[in-house]
Protein backbone atom coordinates (compact mmCIF):
# COMPACT_ATOMS: atom_id res chain seq x y z
CA UNK A 1 0.00 0.00 0.00
CA UNK A 2 2.71 2.46 1.15
CA UNK A 3 4.56 1.56 -1.97
CA UNK A 4 1.85 2.31 -4.59
CA UNK A 5 1.05 5.93 -2.76
CA UNK A 6 4.67 6.18 -3.60
CA UNK A 7 4.19 5.27 -7.07
CA UNK A 8 1.26 7.84 -7.21
CA UNK A 9 3.10 10.38 -5.64
CA UNK A 10 5.94 10.32 -7.91
CA UNK A 11 3.61 9.57 -11.47
CA UNK A 12 1.92 13.19 -10.80
CA UNK A 13 4.97 14.93 -9.43
CA UNK A 14 6.41 14.05 -12.83
CA UNK A 15 2.92 15.08 -14.14
CA UNK A 16 3.34 18.10 -12.29
CA UNK A 17 6.83 18.85 -13.66
CA UNK A 18 5.95 17.81 -17.12
CA UNK A 19 4.10 21.02 -17.14
CA UNK A 20 1.64 20.66 -19.61
CA UNK A 21 0.40 19.66 -23.05
CA UNK A 22 -1.07 22.06 -26.16
CA UNK A 23 -2.90 20.84 -29.06
CA UNK A 24 -2.39 22.90 -32.20
CA UNK A 25 -4.24 23.04 -35.24
CA UNK A 26 -1.72 23.76 -38.21
CA UNK A 27 -2.31 24.87 -41.78
CA UNK A 28 -1.02 22.20 -44.39
CA UNK A 29 1.68 24.84 -45.99
CA UNK A 30 3.31 24.73 -42.50
CA UNK A 31 4.03 21.49 -41.70
CA UNK A 32 7.49 21.27 -42.08
CA UNK A 33 9.02 24.59 -40.19
CA UNK A 34 6.05 23.69 -37.10
CA UNK A 35 7.67 20.24 -36.84
CA UNK A 36 11.15 21.53 -36.60
CA UNK A 37 9.82 24.55 -34.41
CA UNK A 38 8.38 22.18 -31.80
CA UNK A 39 10.91 19.78 -31.71
CA UNK A 40 12.69 22.81 -30.27
CA UNK A 41 10.30 24.27 -28.22
CA UNK A 42 9.72 20.90 -26.55
CA UNK A 43 13.80 20.46 -25.68
CA UNK A 44 13.85 24.27 -24.43
CA UNK A 45 10.52 24.01 -22.33
CA UNK A 46 9.76 20.83 -21.28
CA UNK A 47 5.50 21.21 -22.79
CA UNK A 48 4.44 18.36 -25.15
CA UNK A 49 2.33 19.73 -28.08
CA UNK A 50 0.08 17.65 -30.59
CA UNK A 51 -0.19 18.87 -33.94
CA UNK A 52 -2.95 18.72 -36.09
CA UNK A 53 -2.29 19.05 -39.81
CA UNK A 54 -4.88 20.63 -42.43
CA UNK A 55 -6.97 22.80 -44.38
CA UNK A 56 -7.79 26.22 -42.66
CA UNK A 57 -11.18 26.32 -43.71
CA UNK A 58 -11.82 22.44 -42.12
CA UNK A 59 -10.11 24.00 -38.66
CA UNK A 60 -12.49 27.06 -38.77
CA UNK A 61 -15.65 24.67 -38.80
CA UNK A 62 -14.36 22.09 -36.33
CA UNK A 63 -13.45 24.95 -33.32
CA UNK A 64 -16.72 26.55 -34.38
CA UNK A 65 -18.11 22.70 -33.18
CA UNK A 66 -15.81 22.35 -29.84
CA UNK A 67 -12.69 20.76 -31.41
CA UNK A 68 -10.01 20.82 -28.71
CA UNK A 69 -7.72 22.65 -30.27
CA UNK A 70 -6.05 25.71 -27.97
CA UNK A 71 -3.63 27.30 -30.15
CA UNK A 72 -3.86 27.64 -34.74
CA UNK A 73 -2.18 28.58 -36.75
CA UNK A 74 -3.99 29.59 -40.16
CA UNK A 75 -2.91 29.95 -43.41
CA UNK A 76 -4.63 33.50 -44.17
CA UNK A 77 -5.28 35.95 -41.64
CA UNK A 78 -9.26 36.30 -42.44
CA UNK A 79 -10.19 32.94 -40.58
CA UNK A 80 -8.54 34.38 -37.56
CA UNK A 81 -10.16 37.14 -37.29
CA UNK A 82 -13.47 35.87 -37.83
CA UNK A 83 -12.90 33.45 -34.89
CA UNK A 84 -11.72 36.02 -32.77
CA UNK A 85 -14.92 38.32 -33.48
CA UNK A 86 -17.22 35.48 -32.44
CA UNK A 87 -15.54 35.04 -29.43
CA UNK A 88 -13.80 31.24 -30.25
CA UNK A 89 -10.24 32.85 -29.32
CA UNK A 90 -8.20 34.73 -26.68
CA UNK A 91 -8.81 38.79 -27.74
CA UNK A 92 -6.06 40.30 -28.79
CA UNK A 93 -3.42 37.20 -29.15
CA UNK A 94 -3.86 37.51 -32.64
CA UNK A 95 -0.56 37.77 -34.95
CA UNK A 96 0.84 37.34 -38.06
CA UNK A 97 3.57 34.64 -37.69
CA UNK A 98 4.39 34.50 -41.27
CA UNK A 99 4.07 35.64 -45.03
CA UNK A 100 3.67 32.98 -47.22
CA UNK A 101 5.38 32.52 -51.00
CA UNK A 102 3.73 30.97 -53.72
CA UNK A 103 5.75 28.96 -55.67
CA UNK A 104 4.82 27.43 -59.17
CA UNK A 105 6.90 23.64 -58.68
CA UNK A 106 7.24 20.73 -60.86
CA UNK A 107 9.00 17.65 -59.74
CA UNK A 108 11.09 17.68 -63.67
CA UNK A 109 14.22 19.03 -63.65
CA UNK A 110 14.34 22.14 -65.91
CA UNK A 111 10.76 22.07 -66.52
CA UNK A 112 9.99 25.24 -65.66
CA UNK A 113 11.89 27.90 -66.76
CA UNK A 114 12.80 31.37 -65.03
CA UNK A 115 9.91 33.12 -66.48
CA UNK A 116 7.22 30.70 -66.42
CA UNK A 117 7.23 30.93 -69.81
CA UNK A 118 5.57 27.01 -70.03
CA UNK A 119 2.09 28.45 -68.24
CA UNK A 120 1.97 30.36 -71.80
CA UNK A 121 3.15 27.67 -73.97
CA UNK A 122 0.37 25.67 -72.37
CA UNK A 123 3.13 22.43 -72.36
CA UNK A 124 1.65 20.41 -69.53
CA UNK A 125 -0.79 18.27 -68.91
CA UNK A 126 -2.47 19.26 -65.77
CA UNK A 127 -2.14 22.59 -63.35
CA UNK A 128 -2.78 21.41 -60.15
CA UNK A 129 -3.94 24.41 -57.81
CA UNK A 130 -5.31 24.09 -53.99
CA UNK A 131 -9.36 24.86 -54.02
CA UNK A 132 -9.23 29.07 -54.70
CA UNK A 133 -12.51 28.90 -52.48
CA UNK A 134 -10.96 27.91 -49.40
CA UNK A 135 -6.77 27.79 -49.69
CA UNK A 136 -5.61 31.10 -49.94
CA UNK A 137 -2.51 29.87 -51.77
CA UNK A 138 -5.34 28.73 -54.19
CA UNK A 139 -6.75 32.34 -54.37
CA UNK A 140 -3.35 33.97 -54.44
CA UNK A 141 -2.60 31.14 -57.58
CA UNK A 142 -5.97 32.16 -59.37
CA UNK A 143 -5.32 35.92 -58.89
CA UNK A 144 -1.30 35.52 -60.38
CA UNK A 145 -2.98 33.89 -63.38
CA UNK A 146 -5.52 36.94 -63.51
CA UNK A 147 -2.32 39.14 -63.91
CA UNK A 148 -1.02 36.87 -66.13
CA UNK A 149 -3.70 37.28 -68.62
CA UNK A 150 -3.61 33.22 -68.41
CA UNK A 151 -6.23 32.12 -65.93
CA UNK A 152 -8.87 31.62 -69.39
CA UNK A 153 -6.42 29.84 -71.42
CA UNK A 154 -5.15 27.60 -68.37
CA UNK A 155 -8.13 27.27 -66.21
CA UNK A 156 -9.21 23.43 -67.98
CA UNK A 157 -6.16 22.12 -67.05
CA UNK A 158 -6.71 22.60 -62.99
CA UNK A 159 -6.61 20.00 -60.82
CA UNK A 160 -7.55 21.01 -57.32
CA UNK A 161 -6.34 19.67 -53.64
CA UNK A 162 -8.36 19.82 -50.80
CA UNK A 163 -5.31 21.39 -49.34
CA UNK A 164 -2.05 22.34 -50.06
CA UNK A 165 -0.54 19.08 -49.05
CA UNK A 166 -2.78 17.48 -51.33
CA UNK A 167 -1.84 19.88 -54.26
CA UNK A 168 1.44 19.23 -53.75
CA UNK A 169 1.07 15.61 -53.44
CA UNK A 170 -0.57 15.65 -57.14
CA UNK A 171 2.70 17.08 -58.69
CA UNK A 172 5.41 15.19 -56.93
CA UNK A 173 3.41 11.95 -57.79
CA UNK A 174 4.10 13.22 -61.20
CA UNK A 175 -0.03 13.06 -61.60
CA UNK A 176 0.09 16.42 -62.59
CA UNK A 177 3.15 18.39 -64.61
CA UNK A 178 2.70 21.90 -62.60
CA UNK A 179 1.33 23.10 -59.96
CA UNK A 180 0.81 26.24 -57.14
CA UNK A 181 2.50 25.28 -53.74
CA UNK A 182 3.48 26.73 -50.84
CA UNK A 183 7.44 27.61 -51.17
CA UNK A 184 7.90 26.25 -47.63
CA UNK A 185 6.99 23.03 -49.27
CA UNK A 186 10.02 22.13 -51.52
CA UNK A 187 12.42 24.99 -50.29
CA UNK A 188 14.57 24.46 -47.60
CA UNK A 189 17.86 26.39 -46.78
CA UNK A 190 17.68 29.00 -49.63
CA UNK A 191 17.18 26.57 -52.42
CA UNK A 192 14.44 24.65 -54.04
CA UNK A 193 15.00 20.95 -53.24
CA UNK A 194 14.14 19.00 -56.21
CA UNK A 195 12.48 19.71 -59.63
CA UNK A 196 12.00 23.14 -61.19
CA UNK A 197 10.49 26.28 -59.92
CA UNK A 198 9.55 29.77 -60.51
CA UNK A 199 8.72 31.37 -57.24
CA UNK A 200 5.85 33.96 -57.82
CA UNK A 201 6.83 37.72 -57.32
CA UNK A 202 5.04 39.07 -54.41
CA UNK A 203 3.33 41.87 -56.19
CA UNK A 204 1.32 39.62 -58.46
CA UNK A 205 -1.12 38.85 -55.69
CA UNK A 206 -2.29 40.10 -52.48
CA UNK A 207 0.02 39.26 -49.71
CA UNK A 208 -0.60 35.75 -47.77
CA UNK A 209 -0.91 36.86 -44.20
CA UNK A 210 -0.63 34.01 -42.03
CA UNK A 211 -2.31 34.54 -38.62
CA UNK A 212 -1.81 32.54 -35.20
CA UNK A 213 -3.96 33.35 -32.22
CA UNK A 214 -4.66 31.29 -28.73
CA UNK A 215 -8.46 29.90 -29.26
CA UNK A 216 -10.78 30.05 -26.15
CA UNK A 217 -9.66 26.27 -25.44
CA UNK A 218 -6.08 27.39 -24.42
CA UNK A 219 -7.24 30.51 -22.28
CA UNK A 220 -5.12 30.49 -19.22
CA UNK A 221 -2.82 27.53 -20.35
CA UNK A 222 0.61 28.11 -19.47
CA UNK A 223 1.62 25.33 -22.20
CA UNK A 224 -0.83 27.58 -24.98
CA UNK A 225 0.77 30.90 -23.93
CA UNK A 226 4.42 28.77 -23.97
CA UNK A 227 3.93 28.64 -27.64
CA UNK A 228 2.48 31.46 -28.51
CA UNK A 229 5.24 33.72 -26.52
CA UNK A 230 7.96 31.45 -28.24
CA UNK A 231 6.45 31.57 -32.73
CA UNK A 232 7.18 35.12 -31.54
CA UNK A 233 10.77 34.57 -30.75
CA UNK A 234 13.92 35.22 -33.18
CA UNK A 235 14.82 31.68 -32.88
CA UNK A 236 11.60 30.44 -34.26
CA UNK A 237 11.79 33.48 -37.29
CA UNK A 238 15.05 32.31 -38.11
CA UNK A 239 13.58 28.73 -38.99
CA UNK A 240 10.16 30.44 -40.67
CA UNK A 241 12.45 31.86 -42.81
CA UNK A 242 14.62 29.53 -43.86
CA UNK A 243 11.59 27.54 -45.45
CA UNK A 244 11.35 30.87 -47.61
CA UNK A 245 8.56 32.86 -45.62
CA UNK A 246 9.11 36.55 -45.14
CA UNK A 247 7.41 38.50 -42.23
CA UNK A 248 5.61 41.35 -41.41
CA UNK B 1 -32.86 26.39 -53.92
CA UNK B 2 -29.65 23.75 -55.37
CA UNK B 3 -27.32 25.81 -57.06
CA UNK B 4 -26.44 25.22 -60.51
CA UNK B 5 -23.29 23.68 -59.72
CA UNK B 6 -25.22 21.31 -57.06
CA UNK B 7 -27.24 20.19 -60.13
CA UNK B 8 -23.96 19.81 -62.00
CA UNK B 9 -22.69 17.51 -59.09
CA UNK B 10 -25.85 15.35 -58.35
CA UNK B 11 -26.41 14.58 -62.61
CA UNK B 12 -21.92 13.62 -62.13
CA UNK B 13 -22.54 11.50 -59.05
CA UNK B 14 -25.53 9.51 -61.12
CA UNK B 15 -23.90 9.09 -64.32
CA UNK B 16 -20.35 7.31 -62.55
CA UNK B 17 -23.24 5.43 -60.25
CA UNK B 18 -25.14 4.03 -63.15
CA UNK B 19 -21.99 3.40 -65.45
CA UNK B 20 -20.66 1.30 -62.51
CA UNK B 21 -23.45 -0.21 -61.90
CA UNK B 22 -23.35 -1.39 -65.51
CA UNK B 23 -19.95 -2.30 -65.67
CA UNK B 24 -20.24 -4.36 -62.51
CA UNK B 25 -22.87 -6.63 -63.67
CA UNK B 26 -20.53 -7.95 -66.22
CA UNK B 27 -17.63 -7.97 -64.01
CA UNK B 28 -19.28 -9.18 -60.87
CA UNK B 29 -22.10 -12.03 -62.37
CA UNK B 30 -18.98 -14.34 -63.56
CA UNK B 31 -16.77 -13.56 -60.42
CA UNK B 32 -19.73 -14.57 -58.11
CA UNK B 33 -20.80 -17.32 -60.44
CA UNK B 34 -17.40 -18.47 -60.21
CA UNK B 35 -17.31 -18.39 -55.89
CA UNK B 36 -20.61 -20.02 -55.99
CA UNK B 37 -19.77 -22.77 -57.55
CA UNK B 38 -15.98 -23.53 -57.21
CA UNK B 39 -14.64 -25.93 -54.76
CA UNK B 40 -11.05 -24.72 -55.85
CA UNK B 41 -8.70 -24.07 -52.86
CA UNK B 42 -8.92 -20.75 -54.68
CA UNK B 43 -11.96 -19.65 -53.80
CA UNK B 44 -10.86 -18.60 -50.24
CA UNK B 45 -7.90 -16.40 -50.92
CA UNK B 46 -10.49 -14.69 -54.19
CA UNK B 47 -13.31 -14.14 -51.99
CA UNK B 48 -11.04 -12.46 -49.59
CA UNK B 49 -9.37 -10.30 -52.18
CA UNK B 50 -12.99 -8.97 -53.90
CA UNK B 51 -13.88 -8.65 -50.18
CA UNK B 52 -11.08 -5.99 -49.26
CA UNK B 53 -12.81 -2.69 -50.36
CA UNK B 54 -15.30 -3.33 -47.22
CA UNK B 55 -12.76 -3.21 -44.87
CA UNK B 56 -9.65 -1.56 -46.25
CA UNK B 57 -9.62 2.61 -45.83
CA UNK B 58 -10.75 4.60 -48.31
CA UNK B 59 -7.63 6.21 -48.49
CA UNK B 60 -5.64 3.03 -48.65
CA UNK B 61 -7.33 2.21 -52.25
CA UNK B 62 -6.91 6.07 -52.91
CA UNK B 63 -3.31 6.17 -52.41
CA UNK B 64 -2.46 2.50 -54.53
CA UNK B 65 -4.81 3.70 -57.47
CA UNK B 66 -3.24 7.22 -57.34
CA UNK B 67 0.19 5.77 -57.90
CA UNK B 68 -0.61 2.37 -60.34
CA UNK B 69 -2.76 5.56 -63.13
CA UNK B 70 -0.48 7.75 -62.15
CA UNK B 71 2.11 8.26 -65.03
CA UNK B 72 4.89 5.99 -63.25
CA UNK B 73 2.47 3.47 -62.30
CA UNK B 74 1.83 -0.41 -63.87
CA UNK B 75 -1.72 0.92 -65.08
CA UNK B 76 -0.40 4.53 -66.46
CA UNK B 77 1.98 3.17 -68.33
CA UNK B 78 -0.61 0.66 -70.25
CA UNK B 79 -3.17 3.75 -70.69
CA UNK B 80 0.01 5.85 -72.13
CA UNK B 81 0.66 3.49 -74.33
CA UNK B 82 -2.62 3.05 -75.34
CA UNK B 83 -3.28 6.62 -76.30
CA UNK B 84 -5.30 7.16 -73.40
CA UNK B 85 -3.03 9.19 -71.61
CA UNK B 86 -3.63 9.06 -67.51
CA UNK B 87 -6.90 8.38 -65.64
CA UNK B 88 -6.42 10.49 -62.33
CA UNK B 89 -8.24 13.79 -62.32
CA UNK B 90 -10.59 11.86 -65.66
CA UNK B 91 -14.46 10.94 -64.89
CA UNK B 92 -13.18 8.03 -66.46
CA UNK B 93 -10.20 7.30 -63.32
CA UNK B 94 -13.33 7.91 -61.32
CA UNK B 95 -15.28 4.84 -63.05
CA UNK B 96 -12.27 2.50 -62.74
CA UNK B 97 -11.98 3.30 -58.94
CA UNK B 98 -15.79 2.76 -58.48
CA UNK B 99 -15.79 -0.60 -59.95
CA UNK B 100 -13.01 -1.53 -57.66
CA UNK B 101 -14.48 0.01 -54.36
CA UNK B 102 -18.19 -1.36 -55.10
CA UNK B 103 -17.37 -4.83 -56.48
CA UNK B 104 -18.18 -6.76 -53.10
CA UNK B 105 -21.38 -5.28 -53.00
CA UNK B 106 -21.95 -6.35 -56.60
CA UNK B 107 -20.55 -9.92 -55.76
CA UNK B 108 -21.75 -10.89 -52.50
CA UNK B 109 -25.49 -10.52 -52.98
CA UNK B 110 -25.37 -12.24 -56.56
CA UNK B 111 -23.08 -14.82 -54.36
CA UNK B 112 -25.67 -15.44 -52.20
CA UNK B 113 -28.16 -15.35 -54.74
CA UNK B 114 -26.29 -18.00 -56.88
CA UNK B 115 -25.57 -20.39 -53.83
CA UNK B 116 -29.54 -20.40 -52.88
CA UNK B 117 -30.55 -21.88 -55.97
CA UNK B 118 -28.66 -25.02 -55.50
CA UNK B 119 -27.83 -27.93 -57.81
CA UNK B 120 -31.11 -29.55 -58.18
CA UNK B 121 -32.43 -26.88 -61.03
CA UNK B 122 -29.22 -27.46 -62.86
CA UNK B 123 -28.99 -31.21 -62.93
CA UNK B 124 -32.59 -31.01 -64.10
CA UNK B 125 -31.41 -28.18 -66.96
CA UNK B 126 -28.25 -30.53 -67.91
CA UNK B 127 -30.87 -33.86 -67.98
CA UNK B 128 -33.07 -31.77 -70.50
CA UNK B 129 -30.17 -31.03 -72.54
CA UNK B 130 -30.00 -27.90 -72.11
CA UNK B 131 -26.41 -25.89 -72.28
CA UNK B 132 -24.17 -24.60 -69.84
CA UNK B 133 -25.18 -21.37 -71.29
CA UNK B 134 -28.80 -22.09 -72.19
CA UNK B 135 -28.99 -23.22 -68.52
CA UNK B 136 -27.59 -19.64 -67.28
CA UNK B 137 -29.38 -17.75 -68.89
CA UNK B 138 -32.82 -19.54 -68.92
CA UNK B 139 -32.89 -20.61 -65.02
CA UNK B 140 -30.30 -19.12 -62.87
CA UNK B 141 -30.66 -15.68 -64.11
CA UNK B 142 -34.29 -15.56 -63.50
CA UNK B 143 -33.68 -17.62 -60.06
CA UNK B 144 -31.55 -15.20 -59.10
CA UNK B 145 -33.24 -11.86 -59.87
CA UNK B 146 -33.78 -10.85 -56.67
CA UNK B 147 -30.27 -10.95 -55.89
CA UNK B 148 -29.47 -9.25 -59.14
CA UNK B 149 -32.22 -6.26 -58.05
CA UNK B 150 -30.02 -6.07 -54.49
CA UNK B 151 -26.59 -6.14 -56.45
CA UNK B 152 -27.64 -3.30 -58.65
CA UNK B 153 -29.00 -1.13 -56.35
CA UNK B 154 -26.29 -2.11 -53.52
CA UNK B 155 -23.78 -1.04 -56.19
CA UNK B 156 -25.13 2.03 -57.54
CA UNK B 157 -25.67 3.49 -53.78
CA UNK B 158 -22.49 2.39 -52.56
CA UNK B 159 -21.37 4.31 -55.48
CA UNK B 160 -23.36 7.60 -55.01
CA UNK B 161 -21.82 7.40 -51.01
CA UNK B 162 -18.07 7.40 -52.36
CA UNK B 163 -16.01 9.98 -50.90
CA UNK B 164 -12.53 8.92 -49.85
CA UNK B 165 -11.21 7.86 -52.85
CA UNK B 166 -12.93 10.50 -55.07
CA UNK B 167 -10.97 12.97 -53.13
CA UNK B 168 -7.75 11.39 -53.60
CA UNK B 169 -7.42 10.66 -57.17
CA UNK B 170 -10.28 13.26 -58.86
CA UNK B 171 -8.81 16.45 -58.22
CA UNK B 172 -12.05 18.24 -57.53
CA UNK B 173 -13.13 19.21 -60.96
CA UNK B 174 -16.51 20.85 -61.74
CA UNK B 175 -18.89 18.43 -64.27
CA UNK B 176 -15.75 16.32 -64.12
CA UNK B 177 -14.78 14.56 -60.96
CA UNK B 178 -16.78 16.87 -58.32
CA UNK B 179 -19.22 14.34 -57.56
CA UNK B 180 -21.73 15.42 -54.48
CA UNK B 181 -20.12 14.21 -51.83
CA UNK B 182 -17.10 16.39 -52.82
CA UNK B 183 -19.32 19.30 -53.61
CA UNK B 184 -20.97 19.20 -50.07
CA UNK B 185 -17.47 19.11 -48.16
CA UNK B 186 -16.75 22.41 -50.27
CA UNK B 187 -19.26 24.13 -48.95
CA UNK B 188 -18.52 22.91 -45.60
CA UNK B 189 -14.77 23.90 -45.47
CA UNK B 190 -16.20 27.38 -47.47
CA UNK B 191 -18.43 27.76 -44.40
CA UNK B 192 -21.28 27.97 -47.05
CA UNK B 193 -23.15 25.68 -44.55
CA UNK B 194 -26.98 26.50 -45.90
CA UNK B 195 -25.72 25.16 -49.52
CA UNK B 196 -24.28 22.00 -47.41
CA UNK B 197 -27.33 21.54 -45.89
CA UNK B 198 -29.53 21.58 -49.04
CA UNK B 199 -27.52 19.03 -51.05
CA UNK B 200 -26.62 16.84 -48.07
CA UNK B 201 -30.50 16.74 -47.31
CA UNK B 202 -30.79 15.46 -51.01
CA UNK B 203 -28.35 12.74 -50.43
CA UNK B 204 -29.87 11.64 -47.05
CA UNK B 205 -33.48 11.58 -48.92
CA UNK B 206 -32.08 9.76 -51.92
CA UNK B 207 -30.15 7.21 -49.87
CA UNK B 208 -33.35 6.58 -47.49
CA UNK B 209 -35.63 6.01 -50.48
CA UNK B 210 -33.28 3.35 -52.69
CA UNK B 211 -32.64 1.40 -48.99
CA UNK B 212 -36.40 1.37 -48.37
CA UNK B 213 -37.41 -0.07 -52.05
CA UNK B 214 -34.62 -2.35 -51.62
CA UNK B 215 -36.81 -3.81 -48.00
CA UNK B 216 -39.85 -2.82 -49.26
CA UNK B 217 -39.26 -5.42 -52.73
CA UNK B 218 -37.59 -8.27 -50.44
CA UNK B 219 -40.48 -8.38 -48.30
CA UNK B 220 -43.06 -8.52 -51.04
CA UNK B 221 -42.79 -12.67 -52.15
CA UNK B 222 -43.10 -13.46 -48.34
CA UNK B 223 -46.28 -11.74 -47.96
CA UNK B 224 -47.30 -13.58 -51.33
CA UNK B 225 -46.46 -16.96 -50.13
Amino acid sequence: MKRLSVLLAALFAAAGLHAGEVQVAVAANFTAPMQQIVTEFEKDTGHVVKLSFGATGKFYAQIANGAPFEVFLAADDTTPAKLEREGLAVAGSRFTYAVGTLVLWSSKPNFIDAKAEVLKSGQFNKLSIANPKTAPYGAAAVETLKKLNLLEAVQAKFVQGENISQTLQFVSTGNADLGFVALSQVFQDGRITSGSAWIVPADMHEPIFQDALILKRGENKPAASALHAYLKSDKVRAIIRRFGYGSR
Amino acid sequence: MLTETDLQAIWLTVRLAALTTFILFFIGTPIAWWLARTRSWWKGPCGAVVALPLVLPPSVLGFYLLLAMGPNGPVGQLTQSLGLGTLPFTFWGLVVASVFYSLPFMVQPLQNAFEAIGERPLEVAATLRASPFDTFFSVVLPLAKPGFFTAGILSFAHTVGEFGVVLMIGGNIPGVTRVASVQIYDHVEAMEYADAHRLSAVMLAFSFAVLLSMYLRRNQPRKEA
